[in-house]
């Protein structure tokens, strides 16, 4: 049961994916990174990651593509002169590149994963390591540094993308 | 349970993906959007390492990925409409200023 329906999360990621590159018109890509965004908080689900699968819909789903899709509509963009047909040499090799990539990538995961000693995971371990109050815990203790210094990024995100969109300040 | 295998080659795929999209599209914000897809791949590795191991760390990581992905995509799309504002397109290709 788990396995099916990971093949068709799995399709619908990847489908949503490819056609966010093949797409003309910047509003439909940008709906389908929704799509995609959104079968990868249920591929989250399906490993136990309960938090995660919901921080992936309410702040990527949510917030960010809402200000890819404010921006795509702020901007009023010619829609005919975009699409993926750039010289054709550059295609060719953009894809040729992502092939050898993706076969080093799967020759790699083959021949590491044989390496290591893998034990099956039982679905209540995945949902303990998963739930709010494991990751909570440790993103409090271990990782509060590291948490803290996020929020100063953001701060200068702020301050930065104010800067930038003003025009006189 | 499904293999870990499984979810390391759906990422390796979904991030190829992006690496295609940002290399052929010339749309700045369709290469934002690989960009994120990029990132999303990665995450789906962090993730299914830390339920195999049984730590959250992975999951912490994921949740500042998260964070950066915010932060970068609100200067990123500050910048595009910055240049937008100049040059009145966000083809990548007209964006040669500071090219050798």
């Amino acid at each position: 049961m788990g396995t099916i329906f990971f093949f068709v999360l799995a399709a619908v990621s990847v489908i949503s994916a490819i056609l966010i590159v093949a797409q003309k018109n910047a509003v439909a890509s940008a709906l389908y990174l929704i799509v995609t965004l959104c079968s990868q908080a249920m591929l989250y689900l399906l490993l136990g990651a309960s938090f995660l699968a919901v921080i992936q819909i309410i702040v990527y789903a949510g917030a960010i593509m809402v200000l890819f899709l404010f921006v795509i509509m702020l901007l009023n963009l010619r829609r005919d002169e975009f699409g993926p047909d750039k010289k054709k040499i550059q295609r060719v090799l953009a894809f040729a590149l992502g092939a050898v990539w993706l076969i080093q990538v799967v020759a790699v995961i083959k021949l590491g994963l044989s390496k290591m000693s893998l034990s099956p995971v039982t679905p209540e371990a995945a949902l303990e390591t998963g739930s709010v109050q494991t990751i909570g815990k440790s993103l409090f203790t271990e990782y509060l540094y590291p948490f803290e210094i996020t929020s100063i990024l953001l701060l200068v995100a702020i301050l930065g993308s104010i800067v930038l969109a003003k025009k006189k300040i | 349970m499904i293999p870990l295998s499984y979810y390391l080659i759906l990422s390796g795929v979904l991030f190829s993906i992006g690496v295609v999209g940002v290399l052929i599209s010339r749309n700045a914000i369709v290469i934002f959007m690989a960009i994120e897809v990029m990132l999303n791949a990665v995450s789906l590795t962090l993730v299914a390492f830390s339920q195999q191991t049984g730590s959250p760390a992975g999951q912490v990581f994921v949740f500042l990925v998260m964070t950066i992905a915010a932060a970068e995509a609100a200067v990123g799309l500050a910048i595009i409409i910055v240049i937008f504002r100049s040059k009145e397109s966000v083809n990548v290709d007209e964006v040669n200023l500071m090219k050798w």
